[in-house]
């Protein structure tokens, strides 16, 4: 699965860091059927997790009501440099990774 | 999504149901919440929505949970978002995939247990989730 993370390079201690993501994945709503008539199967990236410095802050759970290749924009508090780090897992487990690096100045 | 303890099966996949599995039965009051959507969206694949909560987002007092409700979508627990104080700011954008004019719903559980809420109607043109989506 490609997926592009937007994290600013560096922070100041404190900071509410804007993170931006978005995951190429079809968000299968399992109600669409193909020119056969049989039924694609539902498939979603229901789980996204993002962590900080190797501890998670933040999480979301998701379905077929979030549009086709998911964009996220969140935040999180600057503490120490560290990666951002973005898992996820769709139904089929598939799951993929994007991180970026950010460095904090005091 | 499967449903907690207490909350019929039967029910979850409707707009009340949702409702009754986040709150359990807590009172929820309009405000603090700001959910930002299109008053028209052209088709519903791809909707816009920013949600914002006035949180210091403090160890003390912060978001703990939003979560989204499109009333008359398929599974109408749309999304659910986990923040804390680390989030720093409880703001959240992504898109959503609508199936009709509908009402969305915005709940937001913060760290002192309350429940708040905002919601906004949107007009669809042209459906989603269906056949063709």
């Amino acid at each position: 699965m490609t997926a592009r993370i937007q994290v600013p390079q560096r922070a100041r201690r404190g900071d509410a860091v804007e993170v931006r993501i978005v995951i190429q994945h079809p968000m299968e709503t399992g109600f669409r059927y193909d020119s056969l008539g049989r039924r694609t199967p539902r498939n979603v990236i229901h789980t996204l997790v993002c962590r900080y410095g190797g501890v998670e802050v933040f999480r979301a759970e998701m379905g077929a009501g979030i549009a086709a290749n998911p964009f996220l924009r969140f935040f999180l508090r600057a503490r120490d440099s560290g990666d951002v780090e973005c898992r996820w897992v769709d139904s089929e487990n598939v799951s993929g990774v994007a991180s970026s690096r950010l460095s904090v100045a005091a | 999504m499967n449903p907690p303890p207490g909350v019929d099966a039967r029910t979850i996949n409707t707009p009340e149901g949702a409702l009754q599995s986040i709150l359990n039965g807590a009172p929820v009051r309009k405000g603090r919440v700001h959910l930002n959507l299109p008053q028209v969206a052209e088709n519903g694949h791809s909707v816009g929505m920013t949600v914002r909560v006035d949180s210091p987002m403090s160890e003390a007092d912060h978001v703990r949970q939003i979560d989204l409700i499109a009333d008359k979508n398929p599974i109408p627990r749309v999304a659910t978002f986990f923040l804390g104080p680390e989030s720093g700011r409880a703001e959240i954008e992504s898109r959503l995939r609508l199936n009709g004019s509908q009402r969305v719903t915005a709940i937001a559980r913060l760290s002192d247990g309350s429940f708040w809420f905002d919601a906004a109607d949107v007009t669809v043109n042209e459906l989603a989730c269906l056949d063709g989506g």
